[in-house]
């Protein structure tokens, strides 16, 4: 009980750092914050419900008005931009990460590499792509064109989830929630 | 780190954030259900004066929080020239300015303390549903407390990184950034379960 509340804080936390830290090299030249990576993380290493309740509350917090959100955003302003898709799309794509995880009980840094393609970034972009068409008033594909710059580094930070999920895996296997 | 809550006393401030999150929902409804540049023009007309009256550096800070809009303009200026279409393009912003804006004024005269408490009163009804309002309250806590410490070791970690590679810091530093959370939640969890557990 006790461990899965401070596993979701924790989290939480850590997706905020993820966002606030200065950006890192994904391949050498290619600055990326690596807050989605935090919410791919979430679902891999703790699995569908805490990782997804791990994102609710780090967007909890940061819409009472922390700026957390990568860029130092933050505020009810998230929510009336025209990235409220992507927003509303954390805590499923996290939720959707960790059921793949869950389920599909291949070698975990494989099952967690899909999983964070399928859950971080096909989901999630969906969702960023249907909010985008809704605020701008565009149409999906014109609206997809918007999210195409990103696809690269999307595909990127799966591979890097499923490697960090499956250091995680090998230095605290008792420790990783979506396996349990 | 700072909360978005503006230091310059306004007196929207002394509004209840729940009648100005009320409020708020219904501008946006409002605002979606505009759809002439005209009305649009005027809405944020109207907003600007509000946010003018609470001083320049109320005002400045407001514009500020809009800037990540930039991009969004841009394209949307860009696709409406080529379509020819400057009306529906000139809404479109118009709209979102004006919701994005009036949003964030409301973030910046609510404290983080008086919205975290409406946000947990608004959960209430979910107790029924297996949400414990002691364990989210402990949740956030332990959450804004962890992000400086974890701020910290990242750092740390950062410094371990150059003092060995001279190439920029890659995303080797997630993983221990990671594990150490996980670490973390461990201890945090025994020394509570030790204390009498969390709830």
């Amino acid at each position: 009980m006790e461990k899965n509340l401070t596993q979701i804080a924790l989290f939480a936390a850590l997706i905020a750092i993820l966002g606030l830290v200065p950006k890192v090299d994904l391949i050498s030249g290619v600055p990326i914050t690596a807050q989605s990576l935090g919410i791919m993380l979430c679902g891999t290493v703790l699995g569908a419900r805490n990782g997804a309740l791990a994102v609710l509350l780090f967007l909890f917090v940061t819409i009472a008005g922390l700026p957390l959100l990568s860029g130092g955003r933050g505020g009810f302003g998230v929510l009336a931009g025209p990235s409220v898709g992507y927003i509303i799309g954390f805590p499923i794509a996290a939720y959707v990460t960790g059921a793949i995880v869950e389920f599909w009980r291949v070698n975990v840094g494989l099952s967690a590499t899909v999983a964070a393609f399928l859950g971080g970034f096909v989901v999630l972009n969906v969702l960023g792509v249907i909010g985008m068409s809704v605020m701008l008033d565009k149409t999906l594909p014109e609206a997809a064109l918007l999210a195409l710059p990103f696809a690269v580094g999307d595909t990127i930070k799966s591979v890097i989830a499923g490697l960090v999920t499956q250091a995680i895996a090998r230095a605290r296997p008792e420790a990783l929630l979506s396996r349990a | 780190m700072l909360t978005l809550t503006s230091p310059v006393k306004t007196v929207a401030h002394s509004v209840p954030a729940g009648p100005k999150l009320a409020a708020l929902g219904l501008v946006t409804v409002i605002l979606f259900a505009m759809t002439t540049p005209l009305a649009l023009t005027m809405a944020l007309a109207i907003l600007s004066l509000v946010i003018a009256s609470c001083g320049s550096t109320f005002s400045m800070a407001l514009i500020r929080s809009l800037r990540p809009l930039w991009p969004f303009l841009v394209v949307l200026a860009l696709w409406h020239l080529w379509l020819g279409d400057l009306a529906g393009g000139a809404a479109t912003a118009l709209r979102m300015i004006t919701a994005v804006a009036a949003a964030s004024f409301v973030t910046m005269t609510t404290p983080l303390a008086e919205m975290l408490a409406l946000f947990q009163r608004l959960l209430s009804p979910l107790a029924r549903a297996g949400l414990n309002p002691k364990a989210l309250a402990l949740a956030l806590a332990l959450m804004i407390r962890f992000i400086p410490v974890m701020l910290d070791r990242f750092e740390i970690l950062s410094h371990a990184w150059r003092v060995r590679s001279p190439r920029r810091i890659g995303w080797h530093v997630v993983m221990p950034a990671t594990l150490a959370a996980l670490d973390d939640a461990t201890h945090v969890a025994e020394a509570l379960r030790a204390r009498g557990g969390a709830l």
